[in-house]
């Protein structure tokens, strides 16, 4: 390519990098040299290594016992299976005309426009644990509990809870990337596959569908990584405080928060972002593998 | 079976599509509660508000809340058009501006040659990772030291890099074949004008998803009013609803004002949603692309 072709990339570049570099990698620079150090917010930050880092795997029980099993256990069903049911969901509604069609996208895509307002409020009054909450009066009146349960309060119901919300409100970005993903395959594609002896609709997807749609699938897969290990803020909203109760709900946003605003020590809750940014990296690249284009 | 029957977006009710309709319409009913719940909680009187058990339902709908909020915001000496005007400021720029700089970047990076482009995307493949929560102090002393504290800019310029846009665009663009591209520079065009006469028409289902997620981050944002911001004058219609409850000490008034308020702050959310829809489901059946 000639010289003055990449000048000209540069400068197509130019607004989007000042910002990013100023308000993105400057801070994830800063945030990431702040891990090595022992900062309270107020003095100057002390550089003390990578003690945070061995604190972390060896001294922090809360760490090892819950929020680490926690989060993988959420992020294990929750990634997944929003991202096979946004998958599902887009596939379905494109193949319904477009009048219903926007409707039921509109509806369905709603949860995640009303996130905040609605957890708090529907959510907490659904499972709330007194006989006025919704499931337990159905539970009490058809007779399979006799005394209301504390479903946010309760460690052995909050994870679940927590997992039933978030596959809930899962139809987001990765949802309308990959609804105008399936929307946009060429139809001819499906007379050739027909011809070349595709028989049904489930050889279709995978041969088809899925491989037609690959930068969608991918933007999809990663959002799903991303958002399920940021989602933090469900489990203390639903059960109302940090830690969540005998750290059911904790997974690694929470504690982080718990270290950076509750205690102050944002060089220990830096060394936990680092840890979780690796985390979400090393899942996005297995995802890259799947999907990715092979270059 | 022949392709026919897996016809994607088909024009007309088909038998067929009875089974989509089975599993979608009873999925869309029970992912429709939470507004329907906004709307009714907004319309309850105070008595129906702390009524128990709760009912999900409005018996006697009123409009009192939305009066009280109103008052409310007169009386707190800064009008509430103010605030109205001030998120319509800062939403609609970095709507427009993030969403052009994302897909010019995005253009750059898909269909230009340089050196850095493999690292520049994974490095803003990694930021999109990051825990907003470990950034915020070292956000706040950038913002700081550049000196738009308490300007409009300390909403706008934070916001306008958005490293979900422009991977998002950039997936997009991959996708349009280069012969495009090279058919439009051998017609004598430049770089710009294939990116603004060719790219942006084909790219419009990702303009308006970026679109949506712009204005939805921006438009609940209250995080720039609350920390870049000091100037009660300059802060947004979403931060002063955070505070109608808290603010207010009385939980009971405070409880309708907050129902009628998250009405309010939904209500665009949709509106947009339901105005750039069409775009994000459209087809590149007439973009000339097929």
């Amino acid at each position: 390519m000639k010289k003055h072709n990449s000048r000209e990339a540069y400068w197509f570049l130019s607004p989007y990098l000042l910002m990013f570099f100023m308000f993105i990698v400057v801070p994830v620079g800063v945030a990431i040299y702040l891990s090595f150090t022992n900062f309270n917010t107020i003095e100057m930050p002390k550089w003390i290594g990578f003690q945070n880092y061995t604190a972390i795997f060896t001294k922090d029980d809360i760490f090892m016992q819950y929020v680490l099993p926690n989060t993988i256990k959420f992020a294990l069903i929750v990634g997944p299976g929003g991202y096979i049911i946004s998958f599902m969901l887009a596939w379905m509604l494109a193949q319904i005309p477009s009048k219903p069609r926007t409707v039921l996208a509109l509806i369905i895509y709603s949860p995640s426009m009303t996130m905040g307002v609605a957890m708090t409020v529907v959510w907490s009054i659904f499972f709330s644990g007194d006989e006025t909450g919704y499931l337990n009066s159905w539970l009490l009146r058809a007779g399979f509990i006799n005394t209301p349960i504390q479903w946010l309060q309760s460690p052995e119901y909050l994870m679940t809870i927590m997992i039933i919300v978030s596959l809930w409100s899962s139809m987001g970005v990765g949802f309308l990337a990959m609804l105008a993903g399936v929307l946009n395959i060429d139809q001819s594609i499906y007379e050739a596959g027909y011809i070349d002896g595709i028989k049904n609709r489930f050889q279709e997807i995978i041969h088809i569908t899925i491989p037609s749609m690959k930068p969608q699938m991918l933007f999809g897969a990663v959002m799903a990584v991303v958002t399920t290990f940021q989602s933090g803020d469900l489990g203390v909203q639903l059960s109302g405080g940090n830690p969540t109760p005998q750290y059911a709900g904790q997974v690694m946003v929470n504690h982080i928060a718990d270290y950076g605003l509750t205690r102050y020590e944002m060089g220990y809750a830096s060394a936990l972002s680092v840890i979780l940014l690796i985390g979400i990296y090393v899942l996005s690249k297995f995802s890259w593998k799947l999907f990715g284009e092979k270059e | 079976m022949s392709y026919q029957g897996t016809k994607i977006n088909p024009t007309k009710f088909h038998r067929s599509q009875t089974k989509f309709y089975v599993i979608l319409i009873p999925l869309a009913m029970v992912m429709m509660l939470p507004i329907i719940f906004i709307v009714f909680h907004a319309l309850k009187p105070v008595n129906e508000l702390f009524a128990f058990p709760p009912r999900f339902f409005v018996k006697h709908p009123t409009l009192e809340n939305f009066q009280e909020l109103m008052g409310f915001a007169a009386s707190s000496g800064i009008p509430f058009s103010r605030f109205i005007f001030n998120s319509l400021v800062v939403t609609l720029s970095v709507m427009f501006l993030s969403v052009f700089i994302s897909a010019i970047a995005a253009y750059a990076m898909s269909k230009m040659k340089f050196r850095m482009r493999a690292t520049l995307f994974e490095i803003n493949t990694v930021a999109l990772m990051f825990v907003p929560l470990a950034v915020q102090i070292p956000r706040f002393l950038v913002i700081d030291e550049s000196g738009i504290m308490d300007t409009y800019l300390a909403h706008i310029l934070p916001l306008l890099s958005m490293p979900i846009g422009l991977f998002l665009m950039k997936q997009f663009i991959d996708q349009v074949p280069d012969e495009l591209k090279e058919a439009a520079v051998m017609d004598g065009a430049t770089e710009f004008m294939v990116f603004r006469k060719v790219m942006l028409p084909v790219i419009k289902p990702a303009l308006a998803t970026v679109a949506i997620l712009a204005f939805q981050a921006v438009w609940n944002n209250i995080e720039t009013s609350s920390y870049y911001v000091n100037d009660e004058s300059l802060k947004t219609v979403a931060f002063f609803m955070s505070t109608l409850v808290s603010q207010n000490g009385n939980a009971v008034a405070g409880q309708g004002m907050a129902a009628a308020a998250s009405l309010l702050m939904f209500l665009p959310n949709l509106i947009i949603f339901i105005f750039l829809q069409s775009k994000v489901m459209n087809t590149m059946a007439h973009s000339g692309l097929k």
